[in-house]
């Protein structure tokens, strides 16, 4: 066993790490979260300028990384510094569309930033379930139409494409019978786009007969969408160790400065203990993560139950980290003025993407079961 | 033993819902049952029906113009009144300096201050908290110099509820630096229109307005304006603190708010089927559900006691870290249970007039904001972790 990075993951991440540093401070990321799209459009030239779109993807996709392990060092970078470009959706977006294959000049254009992807497939009555689809989709020549409505839709406002699922066959609750296609905006295309709690850009789309070209096979996108659920997943979950990492960080450090009763409050045995259970849980994380990157490639139930895991112990990790942070600061940690507070929004608001602490508890029962 | 409210106990809620049914403006239900902005009006306005009432100064003797209710009838009429969505009541005229006034204060200050509280004439903030004296209150440095007639005051608070809409503020003030710090801290009544007053907003992290930073520069306040004696502050401070403390397990807000949730929990759908029926979720309503129970019983058994003549101790404090513990758990589920919805939030949609279509469901948009917004119950009036400093010096023995 070798938990180290390679030589190429250690530049990428000194790379990423060195910009964001220079750039993207908290009060640039706030001031960024009021632009339209609810980002930069300027970072993301220059995240691509840099390589970091590509390091999502593996090589036959045009890219340059697409291991967990690059999964990993990207997103946890991106988390210790609250980064709001569309990331998350141009992984999931982008992995479904190289496992399908035949779209490398799309990819090539959003590797280079030019375009950008957005997958809508929660719909209103879904909740976290992935298989739950009631938009659908018929034949109509080489092009299919496509109605129904697509909701919490990350980064839906600002993407040029749009990767949408629905139902060619079966129930709304069944695996089978999903179709993925591409669809590109259009007056078919309704978009209310919104900023969510943390900061981040969605969109509410409603498919009012939009036009789409069938990405991979008829009725056979859960897979699809399976798997470039566990490689983002796994990425939130990375991203949200950053943002805890940093969480726990400033809360040590104030603690060795806030002064109350003539001492640091850091002397207090009482929250010396508490920060000690939060870095023990944090190490806990880590490894999950670890699990969750290193098995992206093995047989399906091991990799879904691994990023189960993960997904699990970031929501309730993610709860005692940011509530521990907020709760120890005191007042300060409470006002928008002081950093500690949009990364406590953050961590806690990952539970509510890609299902919930619940939701993979549930799930990784199942999957041990089958 | 009996668990049962008494007749007068049942007849009394029932009055008290059929003043709610009349006289509860449903615009004002409506807001806070939405988890809508309130702004200075609508309290206003629900102040002054519950005065006509005589129902606002429910903590007041009936000398002073309160309804001389038991405990039971204030917690009787505090579930009522959050069960029906009515906003709660600015409680630091009412509920923390009237307290102090009637046992400390001159014959001219009750008679002049009391009235205004009531009819609503002064609006009152707190001036305890510093940027240098959270917990540890009794470190506070903003100063009252004797200038002849007045005193002159420097230096600056924080934390301040609602202060930017307050007339008046009450402040703990340093007016001597000799002995143990407790001893030079007087509690001063200060117009917030003096000259050299100023208030800075404090923006929370849901993007709220209800604090500020009050700065004092060079601020001349009559020495009438000294409650008590000269130096005895901290004695009045911690009276007060106690009166802060009654009310603070807030079961009614708690009871009102999981009720609230358990709607919730109807509506979301989970697999076609409500949410309240999966079992991972119901387990978890279950165990805040028992929680608040034991709580309400907790509660009741020291209200009672303090009723029947001992004063409401140390007990208070575990009130507060319990009930705090309690109102914050049923704001976690309350996020939880809106699945993806907890992510969009407009503040414009937390106003009164906004007319756009909600994003999700109608009750969506405040929750998660919320969440974090009551993060700081377990901060303010006291935080739990000097709340268990208490308890383990008073009730442990163990310092």
């Amino acid at each position: 066993m070798d938990f180290s990075l390679n030589e190429d993951r250690r530049m990428l991440a000194d790379t990423l790490s060195r910009f964001l540093s220079d750039n993207y401070d908290i009060e640039t990321r706030n001031g960024f979260a009021l632009q339209d799209g609810n980002c930069s459009m300027e970072m993301w030239g220059k995240f691509a300028e840099l390589g970091i779109i590509g390091a999502l993807f593996k090589e036959d996709a045009g890219g340059f990384g697409g291991e967990g392990a690059d999964l990993m060092v990207v997103f946890e970078a991106l988390g210790r510094h609250l980064v709001l470009e569309p990331f998350l959706p141009t992984l999931l977006a982008g992995t479904v569309l190289s496992s399908a294959g035949g779209h490398d000049g799309l990819m090539e254009q959003v590797i280079g930033g030019e375009s950008i992807l957005a997958l809508a497939h929660g719909e209103p009555a879904s909740r976290y379930e992935m298989s739950h689809v009631e938009a659908t989709a018929k034949q109509n020549g080489d092009q299919w139409e496509i109605n129904g409505n697509k909701s919490v839709v990350i980064g839906g406002g600002i993407a040029t494409h749009l990767v949408v699922s629905a139902r060619t066959s079966g129930d709304a609750d069944s695996a089978e019978g999903i179709s993925l296609f591409l669809v590109e905006k259009s007056d078919k295309v309704g978009i209310r786009d919104y900023g969510t709690l943390d900061g981040y850009g969605a969109a509410e789309l409603s498919l009012n007969g939009a036009n789409g070209t069938l990405i991979g096979e008829e009725g056979a996108g859960y897979a699809l969408l399976e798997e470039a659920y566990a490689a983002a997943t796994t990425a939130i979950c990375a991203e949200s160790l950053g943002a805890m990492e940093v969480a726990k960080d400033m809360t040590v450090e104030y603690m060795k400065t806030r002064k109350q009763f003539g001492i640091p409050i850091g002397k207090f045995q009482a929250l010396q203990h508490r920060m000690a259970d939060v870095l023990i849980e944090l190490e806990q994380m880590r490894s999950a993560v670890v699990n969750a990157a290193g098995n992206l490639d093995a047989d399906r139930v091991t990799r879904e139950r691994e990023v189960s895991a993960a997904k699990y112990l970031a929501g309730n990790v993610g709860r005692q980290v940011a509530e521990e942070a907020i709760q120890i600061h005191g007042g300060i940690g409470m006002t928008w003025e002081y950093a500690v507070g949009h990364f406590a929004k953050r961590i806690i608001m990952i539970d509510h993407l890609l299902g919930d602490t619940d939701h993979h508890l549930e799930r990784y029962i199942a999957l041990g079961r089958s | 033993m009996d668990m049962a409210f008494s007749s007068e106990e049942n007849s009394f809620r029932d009055e008290v819902r059929e003043f709610l049914k009349e006289k509860l403006p449903q615009r004002l239900a409506n807001k806070v049952k939405l988890g809508k902005r309130l702004n200075k009006d609508d309290m206003v306005e629900w102040h002054a029906i519950l005065n006509e009432q005589g129902w606002l100064a429910t903590n007041w003797p009936e000398e002073f113009g309160g309804p001389g209710w038991t405990a039971v009838q204030k917690h009787i009429f505090d579930e009522e009144c959050w069960a029906a969505g009515a906003p709660r009541t600015v409680p630091f005229g009412l509920n923390m300096l009237a307290p102090v006034l009637m046992k400390f204060g001159s014959e001219e200050q009750k008679a002049h201050y009391l009235p205004r509280i009531l009819d609503g004439t002064d609006w009152w903030c707190q001036g305890y908290s510093e940027p240098g004296a959270g917990s540890d209150l009794a470190s506070l440095r903003t100063s009252a110099v004797r200038d002849g007639d007045h005193y002159i005051v420097n230096g600056q608070k924080t934390w301040t509820t609602l202060g930017q809409f307050a007339d008046w503020i009450f402040c703990l003030v340093r007016t001597s630096s000799e002995g143990k710090r407790q001893e030079g801290i007087s509690f001063l009544l200060i117009d917030m229109n003096t000259p050299g007053v100023t208030v800075r907003p404090i923006i929370l992290i849901d993007g709220e307005h209800e604090v500020n930073e009050i700065f004092f520069d060079d601020v001349k306040v009559p020495v009438g304006n000294l409650v008590g004696e000269e130096n005895k502050g901290w004695t009045y401070a911690k009276y007060l603190l106690t009166h802060e403390r009654t009310g603070t397990a807030n079961v009614g807000n708690s009871n009102a708010a999981l009720e609230r949730l358990k709607k919730i929990a109807t509506e979301q759908k989970k697999g076609g089927k409500p949410l309240a029926e999966d079992p991972y979720f119901a387990a978890r309503l279950a165990k805040v559900e028992i929680d608040l129970n034991a709580l309400k019983t907790t509660n009741l058994r020291i209200l009672v006691e303090a009723d029947s003549g001992a004063a409401p101790g140390p007990e208070s404090s575990m009130l507060k870290v319990k009930g705090t513990i309690v109102r914050q758990e049923i704001n976690d589920l309350s996020r939880r249970a809106l699945g993806p919805y907890a992510l969009p939030f407009s503040s414009e949609a937390m106003e009164d007039g906004y007319n756009e279509e909600p994003i999700g469901p109608e009750y969506a948009n405040p929750i998660a904001a919320k969440y974090f917004n009551n993060r700081k119950m377990s901060i303010y009036a006291g935080s739990n972790e000097v709340q268990r400093e208490i308890l383990t010096k008073t009730k442990l023995g163990l310092s």
